[in-house]
């Protein structure tokens, strides 16, 4: 017998295999939407709190002018490099909005707008990039991890957080931010399963943005979704258009309650577009088409929500201008802030390898004290 | 006093943990109904609860990567991994952000994880079951690296482990499980001290672990050949206790190291280079290694041939240059 002339409709669990075989699930409430999930255009968002779209729209005009100058940086030397989430705001802004103070953000490295929406000062998201120290804020402070850069690696710290929680009686959900690469890593598949088993409250993002580096999602996977990944491991996927903020906001605003509800870890796919190269250092021209950018900078996230604020007449050329007055102080705070040099202490590279610095450390601070020395002596 | 066996000792002490500090939690493959394949983790699942003493599937990375994301909410996780060579899909955890997550963050975020890991051969183990992985750890900068030898130090070291806030890289040598000693569960010393096992005046035989015990026996062979060898147990691999390691060659002027592993960018080369910088002029012989040979860890009925072995200490000791 195949696989395909097996009978169907037997409710699973119910028959062979025995007890210590389950749990089983039927996976038809797991399945992910068919469609990429839009809001604007659709009449769904004229049921939508007014103010809640302004606000994503002025946060979408401050993420975009963010990545602009977190750019300019780079080309300045300010920064060493930035991978830009320039299209992908939605997302990024969305990621942080929907999530509560005492619920915990789990960033990959493109996601420090997501870290500047949620209240890190960009200067801080920005460290490990500006190359001064490996991270910048405190993230217990904010409940938001430091950015991942291994991919996927942080999936399992998200999932180990919200069953601590869990443990300690705690209302915490924790969202974490994956590409569509990302999706391949082992990491990831063990973080959606152990996610399952622990029925822990946390929010896989799928940012699906095409490409991991020079790589298409058709080499990536042969899913039919990035989503449907969620289905293997008994949790729930939802497919959404990543470059629809109204989308956005109400996707993970329900997987967010899902998973703090109980109900289980939720995995959500959203189809957007990197309208930059991966960072500065990338040339797209070598795997993309000019076109192809074109046709998504039709869908730019930013100009969508507008024109539907316009049509609506939810805002006028003052709110607009308003929203580019606050991108433009964001901006000036970012000049201000990475135009101070950051400063260095080489004797700091060994105070926090381990709680108290071991024999062999201690030794290795001292000769680079002298070398230091040595240098301000012939200085 | 009563006797038991360093499997029980290290049971004791994981218990011990659990019951006195409620933010240990100890997670694993078959660590809860079963205790562990080597039983270590015995009946605590039964006493603490199965979240305290949890059933994980199976994937190491997804393991430690969830004690991660624990540690980093305030809990004390304790990992089992399976077996030395099941250790390895956890790495990329363990190198990357284990070892880095505190010097990372400047010390925002600690993680006190202890990774227990049965390792090393001599227990017919078939490929996969004796690897000596102790050199990648010790390697990686933000990882303590701890083997006991001795049963009291199964429980000592274990508590000592469990209660630092850094991340300890616990090894286990399983060919020692069965070991028996008297015992009672001693008060916990912070880890990062050799110990002298056995005073001498010819030589000094530096090792750890597993090899503990065949390097005492080696020293009392030596005995009818005249020598009167030193024995000193590592006992913590990083740090590393240069003070009592260089006061104990330096009382013979000669010196052997001895370990399972694979001899070549093994421990053991860090250990003579650290005597060599440090004693070279009490030494009247260079700095001997004996380990394992650089091959992957023979099937179980060729083992004996690779571990060092006490007549491979002793020819070691013979060729210390004691005809000057
Ligand atoms: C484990 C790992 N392998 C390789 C890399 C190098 N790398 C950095 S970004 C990247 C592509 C990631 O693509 P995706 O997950 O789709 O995220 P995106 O860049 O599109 O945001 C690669 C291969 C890495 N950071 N980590």
């Amino acid at each position: 017998m195949t696989l395909l002339d097996q009978p169907a409709g037997a409710p699973l669990g119910s028959v062979w295999p025995p007890d210590a075989h389950g749990p089983r699930r039927d996976p038809a409430p797991l399945l992910p939407d068919p469609e990429p999930l839009r809001v604007l255009g659709t009449s769904v968002a004229d049921k939508l709190d007014p103010e809640l779209l302004r606000e994503l729209y002025r946060r979408l005009v401050l993420g975009r002018r963010y990545n602009q100058q977190a750019t300019t940086l780079t080309k300045q030397g300010r920064l060493a490099v930035y991978p830009a989430s320039t299209g992908q705001e939605a997302c990024q802004i969305a990621a942080a909005m929907v999530l509560r103070d005492t619920d915990w953000l789990f960033p990959s490295y493109r996601d420090t707008l997501a870290v500047v929406s949620r209240g890190v000062r960009p200067v801080e998201a920005l460290t490990l990039l500006r190359g001064d120290a490996h991270h910048g804020w405190d993230p217990k402070a904010h409940r938001v991890a430091p950015l991942s850069t291994p991919l996927a690696t942080q999936a399992p710290h998200a999932v180990g957080l919200a069953h601590a929680a869990r443990l300690r009686g705690d209302d915490v959900v924790a969202l974490t931010t994956v590409g569509d690469g990302g999706t391949s890593e082992g990491d990831f598949h063990e973080a959606l399963n152990f996610a399952g088993v622990l029925n822990a409250p946390v929010v896989f993002l799928v940012q699906n943005n095409g490409y991991a580096i020079s790589v298409p999602l058709a080499k990536q996977s042969a899913a039919p979704t990035l989503a449907h990944k969620a289905v293997g491991y008994g949790i729930s996927g939802r497919l959404v258009d990543g470059n629809d903020a109204a989308a956005m906001h109400t996707v993970l605003s329900e997987a967010v309650e899902h998973a703090r509800s109980g109900r289980g870890p939720v995995l959500v796919e959203a189809v957007t577009y990197r309208l930059e190269a991966h960072t500065n250092a990338d040339d797209a021209t070598r795997y993309r088409t000019p076109d192809e950018v074109t046709a998504w900078q039709a869908r730019d996230p930013l100009h969508l929500l507008e024109t539907h604020l316009r049509e609506a007449g939810l805002i006028d050329d003052a709110a607009v201008a308003a929203a580019a007055q606050a991108a433009e102080e964001l901006a000036a705070e970012m000049r201000a802030e990475f135009h101070a040099e950051p400063e260095l202490d080489p004797l700091s590279l060994f105070e926090h390898v381990y709680a108290e610095p071991t024999p062999q450390l201690r030794e290795q601070a001292a000769m680079l004290a002298a070398e230091l020395a040595a240098e301000a002596d012939a200085r | 006093m009563s006797t038991a066996t360093l499997a029980q000792a290290l049971n004791t002490a994981l218990g011990d943990a659990l019951r006195e500090d409620p933010d240990v939690h100890i997670l694993g493959e078959d660590v809860g109904t079963l205790g562990g394949v080597f039983r270590i983790t015995d009946g605590l699942a039964a006493e603490f609860g199965p979240q305290r003493c949890l059933d994980t599937p199976l994937a190491e990375a997804g393991i430690l990567g969830t004690a991660v994301g624990m540690a980093m909410y305030g809990l004390r996780p304790v990992v089992e991994m399976q077996f030395d060579a099941f250790a390895y899909p956890a790495f990329e955890q363990l190198v990357s952000h284990v070892a880095k997550m505190r010097n990372r963050t400047a010390g925002k975020l600690p993680l006190p994880i202890t990774i227990r890991i049965p390792y090393g051969g001599g227990i017919g183990g078939v490929e996969h079951h004796s690897d000596s992985s102790e050199a990648y750890y010790a390697h990686t900068p933000g990882l303590h690296v701890v083997t006991p030898a001795t049963v009291a130090d199964g429980y000592g070291l274990l508590r000592a482990a469990i209660a630092s806030d850094d991340p300890v890289v616990f090894l286990e040598p399983k060919r020692l499980y069965w070991s028996k000693d008297e015992f009672a569960p001693a008060p916990v010393e912070p880890i990062g001290r050799a110990v002298v096992r056995r005073q001498g005046t010819s030589a000094t035989l530096l090792t750890y672990g597993p090899s503990l015990p065949v390097c005492l026996e080696a020293a009392e062979a030596a005995k009818a050949e005249g020598w009167d060898l030193s024995v000193v147990d590592l006992r913590s691999l990083t740090p590393f206790d240069d003070e009592t390691v260089c006061a104990a060659v330096r009382a013979t002027g000669r010196a052997v190291v001895v370990h399972e592993a694979s001899g070549f960018g093994g421990v053991g080369a860090e250990i003579a280079a650290r005597v060599m910088e440090r004693c070279f002029h009490h030494l009247a012989a260079p700095v001997l290694r004996v380990t394992g040979f650089d091959i992957p860890f023979p099937p179980p009925m060729l083992e004996r041939h690779h571990l060092p072995g006490v007549d491979r200490i002793l020819d070691a000791v013979a060729r210390l240059q004691w005809e000057q």
